[in-house]
C-alpha cells in the first residue's frame, strides 16, 4: 500500500508534468476518435439505410475487434516508423470497425413498420434516414463511439512504444520516473477512462429521444453480443 | 550454424567471436526478412507463440468458471447481477498496462499477476453474454419443459444452457480474441509470449521482428476467431439450419 501513497506523492509534486502528458494522451485519442468517426459512422449509417453489405459491415467490426492492439503498432513501427502518425493510424484503425458496426447495425435493425409508416406519409429517402432512422438509431451509435472512445484511450498508453507520447511514456520508464511516477500514472489513465466513460455515458442519455431511453442503457452491454448472431435471421 | 561458423574462424587468425554473417536486408534493417524469418522461427516465435497460447486459454478458462458460476447465480438470484455487473465492468475500463502495472506492487512481476488481469478482463463478456442468453431463453420451451415434469437442474442443462449457447460462444468468442490482444501487452510484466518479442524489437528497433511477432498475434486472433465460429456452428446445429430457412 505504501507504493500507492508515493504514488498520490509523485501526482501532486509534478503537478505540471502530469498535466502535460494528460493532453498529450488526450490530444492522440480524440485525434484518432475524430478521424475514425467521420470515416466509419457515415459508412455505417449508409451502409444500414440502403440494407446492403451486411456481411461487410459486420465482420469489419469482428476482425478489428480480434486486432490485437499492441501487434498493430509493432507492425505500424515496422512500416510508418516512430511516431504520431504511426499512433493515429493504429488508433484509427482500432476504433473504426466498433462505430461502423454499430451505425450499420443501429440504422439496419430500426423497426421496419417506422420506417414503411414514414414512407407512407410521403418522406422521401432523405426525410426518412435523417427523421426516423436516425433518431431511432442514435443509441446505438452513440454507444459505438463511446465504447471505442474508452478503448482508445486506454489503448493510447501503448502509444509511448511508438514513440507517441502520453501518459504511457510514463509508465513505460520506470527508470526515469520510479515505482511510483508509473503507479500514478497507471491510476490516472484509469480514472482517465473512468471520466471519459461516465461523460459519454451521460452524453449518451441527452442524446437519446426520451422514449428510448431504457433501451439505450443497456445498448452498450448488448453491443457485445455479435449481431451476426441475430442480423441474418431478422432481414 | 554458430558453432560452425566459430570453428572455421578458429584457423583464421582473430579470437573476436563473429556470428555469422548477417544478409543484407538484416544489416539494412528493412520491413521484413523473410528469411531471417524462418531461420529464427523455431527457437524464438514458436516457444512464444505457444506461451501466447498457453497464457490465453488458463484466462479465458478460469474467467470462464467464475462468470458461468456468476451468470446462473444471477439468473436464480436477480441481486446478484448489479454487484458483480459493476465489479466486473470495472476492471474491464482500466487500461490494460495500467491495471498490469497497478498488480505488480501487490502480486510482483510474474505470470500470476498476468493471469490475474487477464482473468478479469474476461469476466464482463463471459457474464453478460450468458446471463443474457439464459434471459433469452423463450418462455414457451420453459413452460413445455415443466409442463413435462423436468425440475429446476433438469431444465438448466437440457433447456436453458443449451439454448443459451449461441450468445455464450459468442462471449467466448470475444473474451478469447480480447485476451490474445491483452496477452501481448502482458509481455510487459514479463509474462511471456508473442508480446516478449515486440518489446525486445523496441530495444533493438529490429523492424523484423516488429513485423513478425506483430502479424503472429494478428493471425492468432483471427484464426482462433474463426475456429470459434465453426465450433459454435458445430455445436448449435439448429441456429445455422434456421438461417439458412429464413
Amino acid at each position: 500500500m505504501h507504493a500507492f501513497v508515493d504514488a498520490f506523492n509523485f501526482f501532486f509534486n509534478h503537478l505540471s508534468l502530469m498535466g502535460d502528458k494528460i493532453v498529450a494522451h488526450l490530444a492522440v485519442s480524440f485525434a484518432a476518435v475524430g478521424i475514425a468517426l467521420v470515416i466509419a459512422v457515415p459508412l455505417g449509417v449508409w451502409l444500414g439505410h440502403m440494407h446492403r453489405f451486411s456481411f461487410l459491415a459486420i465482420n469489419v467490426s469482428n476482425i478489428g475487434r480480434a486486432l490485437p492492439s499492441l501487434a498493430v503498432i509493432s507492425i505500424g513501427i515496422a512500416i510508418l516508423g516512430i511516431g504520431f502518425l504511426n499512433v493515429l493510424v493504429a488508433l484509427v484503425i482500432l476504433a473504426g470497425p466498433v462505430m461502423l458496426t454499430n451505425a450499420y447495425v443501429g440504422v439496419n435493425e430500426v423497426d421496419p413498420d417506422a420506417v414503411q409508416a414514414a414512407r407512407a406519409m410521403g418522406m422521401k429517402p432523405r426525410q426518412v434516414l435523417w427523421r426516423v432512422e436516425l433518431p431511432l438509431a442514435l443509441p446505438l451509435i452513440f454507444a459505438g463511439i463511446r465504447t471505442a472512445t474508452v478503448f482508445v484511450v486506454a489503448t493510447a498508453t501503448l502509444a509511448t512504444f511508438a514513440g507517441g507520447g502520453g501518459l504511457g511514456d510514463i509508465i513505460a520508464n520506470e527508470a526515469t520516473y520510479g515505482t511510483a511516477g508509473v503507479i500514478a500514472a497507471s491510476l490516472t489513465i484509469t480514472a482517465l477512462a473512468f471520466l471519459i466513460d461516465g461523460a459519454l455515458g451521460l452524453v449518451q442519455l441527452a442524446v437519446t429521444p426520451r422514449p428510448l431511453r431504457a433501451l439505450g442503457r443497456g445498448a452498450r452491454m448488448d453491443a457485445m453480443i455479435p449481431p451476426n448472431l441475430e442480423a441474418g435471421a431478422r432481414r | 550454424m554458430i558453432g560452425a561458423t566459430s570453428l572455421l574462424l578458429a584457423d583464421s587468425g582473430p579470437v573476436i567471436p563473429k556470428f555469422g554473417q548477417a544478409s543484407n536486408c538484416i544489416v539494412q534493417n528493412k520491413q521484413f526478412c523473410a528469411s531471417w524469418f524462418v531461420d529464427n522461427f523455431n527457437s524464438r516465435f514458436a516457444p512464444r507463440l505457444v506461451e501466447h497460447i498457453e497464457l490465453t486459454l488458463i484466462a479465458v478458462g478460469v474467467g470462464m468458471v467464475i462468470a458461468f458460476t456468476a451468470a446462473i447465480l444471477a439468473y436464480k438470484q436477480d441481486w446478484f447481477e448489479r454487484p458483480f455487473s459493476l465489479v466486473s465492468a470495472f476492471f474491464y475500463t482500466i487500461p490494460s498496462l495500467a491495471l498490469f502495472e497497478l498488480l505488480v506492487p501487490i502480486t510482483g512481476i510474474n505470470r500470476l499477476t498476468a493471469e490475474i488481469g487477464l482473468v478479469s478482463y474476461t469476466l464482463l463478456i463471459l457474464f453478460r453474454n450468458t446471463l443474457t442468453g439464459l434471459r433469452g431463453v423463450p418462455p414457451d420451451a420453459l413452460e413445455a419443459a415443466r409442463a413435462m415434469g423436468l425440475t429446476s437442474r433438469q431444465r438448466l442443462l437440457r433447456i436453458e444452457l443449451p439454448l443459451a449457447l449461441p450468445a455464450i460462444m459468442a462471449g467466448v468468442r470475444i473474451a478469447a480474441v480480447t485476451t490474445i490482444s491483452l496477452t501481448t501487452v502482458a509481455a510487459y510484466i514479463g509474462a511471456g509470449g508473442l508480446g516478449a518479442p515486440i518489446f525486445d524489437a523496441i530495444q533493438t528497433g529490429f523492424k523484423t521482428e516488429f513485423v513478425a511477432a506483430g502479424a503472429l498475434a494478428v493471425a492468432l486472433a483471427i484464426v482462433v476467431d474463426l475456429l470459434l465460429v465453426l465450433v459454435q456452428r458445430t455445436i448449435t446445429p439448429w441456429r445455422s439450419r434456421r438461417l439458412r430457412n429464413a
